[in-house]
């Protein structure tokens, strides 16, 4: 048999073109541009009027970056605590369900529940940040339930207060993604063998001591898995706050994000700025994509020690 | 031996399981609540004009829901209707190139031996994760410099190195593609690429579908590259129109119809997600078990 596939090599090698081919096209060529262009001193002068450069001045792009003034630490700083604010909810809601949604005692009917909690995931970004900035604007319901309760003489501007908008932001981000966390960490708690529920039941452990004691230790690839991906997705977090934040530019920046800062540079079409960017942008994204590559591969030599074959 | 274990345990707690349930439900049905009060607001204000949504929200619909979108319909900076049809054409070209190419893909590493089939496997899973943000700028700077700003090649072509889709088409044949029939198709004389297509595509069947599904909605919802690429009027996705709407002095707009554009953007996609619901949630369960 292994005689026989050998002789059809060359098929492999044909069936993968398209994809190597469109790879690199579309993915690596741009990519080593950019890391080329980070080099260059690149931008549109005097509003825009006047081009300078492509001049190589190494790099300088890189200092410029790195320099204090740029407040690029701001911008990551950013990202990083809106992507918390909306993550501390989604797994803590996430993990709750899920073990409600797969508890053996209380045989709860979820079939509604996730379709429901997946929906926001569906919808565009963009138009979620749209209703969700009308529902928090000024004469938007939230306000008007504010005013009725609290019997407030003006409404509650949340977008013009720090928390407040990243709160918003941080609320979306978690109602567009804890369906989704739901959906996979019940599925990994049905991956637990049930004879460890059983057997736990009737040693007489209580819920909070069978999820504490077995689901969390043997779900923890799984939660370690949905916490860097979901890093990864923070860090490219961009539709929501650019819609909420008019391109980032409302309470001195406090929202924008690295991809939002990315983009203002590409839009002005200061390319080495944004090249310089990208690369750094792409090293981050490269360690974490590391750790989840070697968070994932860990627990596989467990799952397929029976498939060997296939390495 | 288990049973009668199990029914006195149950016995002693029943009340306090009943309660648990109780409790369960009621969470759960605040948070559908919640999930769903976006949606319901939109709805509601489809149908109301500016002066009533401007005076406060309201749960009963107004009567403006055909006037709101001839407004939409007819308004000449948003071509709303233009827009939507480029959406699909984009989208549903990116879904079908994405899963077809990923899956004769992921075909080729999982059924043929050749040398650099290990590296290139562990070359996909590792740019799996990397954000095509990074290589935005040298992305827009080569598609320009081939002529094509404006065009939905660069939105569509690229979707067929698909590292994500490839690698959830390849755990799905590892369970079920066995390479017996594909020997047995090569002995009845079917020619390769023949046997690809007409005997493992539908084998497949399931995982396109899904595959399908989440692609269209990711490219249906990009917002990121699209607004690189197009600013001819004419050539708009939805994601653009709604960031325009948004970025204007939208206040000054015609709320209900504000509010029907973004219902026609999400609306198509919803009605397709609760359709399909059972298929792509099995779909990211999959996913989570073997990603």
């Amino acid at each position: 048999m292994k005689h026989k596939s050998i002789s059809y090599a060359k098929w492999g090698y044909i069936f993968i073109v398209p994809f190597f081919v469109a790879f690199i096209l579309f993915n690596l060529i741009p990519l080593v541009s950019t890391f080329y262009n980070s080099l260059f001193e690149n931008y549109m002068g005097r509003g825009g009027m006047v081009q300078v450069g492509p001049n190589f001045i190494g790099l300088d792009n890189y200092k410029t970056m790195f320099d204090p003034k740029t407040e690029l630490g701001k911008y990551f700083g950013n990202t990083f605590i809106l992507w918390i604010l909306g993550f501390i909810p989604q797994i803590f809601f996430s993990l709750l369900f899920a073990s409600w949604f797969t508890d053996l005692r209380m045989k709860l009917k979820t079939g509604a529940y996730k379709v429901i909690f997946y929906l926001p995931n569906v919808i565009m970004a963009a138009a979620m940040g749209m209703l969700f900035y009308t529902m928090f604007a000024q004469n938007g319901p939230i306000n008007s339930i504010y005013t009725t309760i609290t019997h407030a003489e003006s409404p509650y501007m949340f977008f013009d207060h720090v928390w407040s908008q990243r709160g918003v932001i941080a609320i979306i981000n978690f109602m567009m993604w804890y369906g989704n966390t739901t959906i996979m960490l019940m599925a990994a708690i049905n991956g637990v063998d049930p004879s460890l529920y059983e057997s736990a039941q009737i040693d007489g452990a209580t819920p909070s001591q069978t999820f504490w004691k077995i689901t969390l230790p043997l779900i923890r690839p799984i939660l370690l898995y949905v916490l860097i991906t979901s890093l990864i997705g923070g860090l490219q977090m961009y539709d929501v706050p650019q819609i909420i934040t008019r391109n980032g530019e409302q309470v001195q920046r406090t929202s924008m994000t690295v991809v939002m800062y990315l983009q203002k540079h590409l839009y002005s079409k200061n390319y080495g700025m944004a090249g310089a960017l990208s690369v750094i942008l792409f090293v981050v994204a490269a360690v974490l994509s590391l750790m989840v590559f070697y968070a994932t591969t860990e627990r596989e030599p467990k799952k397929k020690v029976k498939k060997g074959g296939i390495k | 031996m288990a049973a009668p274990v199990d029914a006195v345990g149950e016995m002693s707690n029943s009340q306090q399981l009943r309660m648990r349930r109780i409790f369960s439900y009621v969470i759960l049905t605040l948070f559908a609540a919640i999930s769903l009060f976006p949606f319901f607001i939109l709805i509601v204000n489809m149908t109301r004009d500016t002066h009533a949504i401007q005076k406060g929200f309201s749960l009963l619909p107004g009567s403006y829901l055909i006037k709101n979108f001839n407004t939409v319909i007819k308004n000449h900076d948003w071509k709303m209707l233009n827009s939507l049809k480029n959406s699909l054409i984009i989208s549903g070209l990116t879904a079908l190139l994405s899963t077809y190419f990923s899956a004769l893909t992921a075909y080729a590493i999982h059924v043929y031996d050749f040398r650099l089939k290990k590296f290139l496997f562990t070359f996909i899973l590792m740019i799996m994760m990397v954000p095509n943000q990074v290589s935005a700028l040298g992305f827009v700077k080569q598609m320009s410099s081939w002529g094509l700003t404006n065009s939905f090649i660069p939105l569509i072509i690229p979707s067929i190195a698909a590292p994500a889709t490839f690698f959830f088409m390849k755990q799905y044949m590892d369970s079920a593609l066995p390479l017996e029939i594909v020997e047995a198709a090569r002995i009845d004389g079917s020619g390769e690429f023949r046997t690809f297509n007409e005997l493992v595509t539908p084998i497949l069947k399931p995982a396109i579908a899904v595959q399908a599904i989440f692609t269209f909605v990711s490219s249906w919802n990009n917002f990121f590259i699209p607004a690189l690429i197009l600013d001819d009027k004419n050539k708009r996705t939805l994601p653009i129109v709604i960031g325009i709407i948004r970025s204007a002095d939208f206040a000054k707009f015609d709320m209900g119809a504000v509010y029907m554009a973004v219902g026609i953007s999400i609306i198509p996609v919803a009605i397709v997600f609760l359709i399909l619901s059972k298929f792509i949630i099995r779909g990211i369960a999959l996913g989570a078990v073997k990603g």
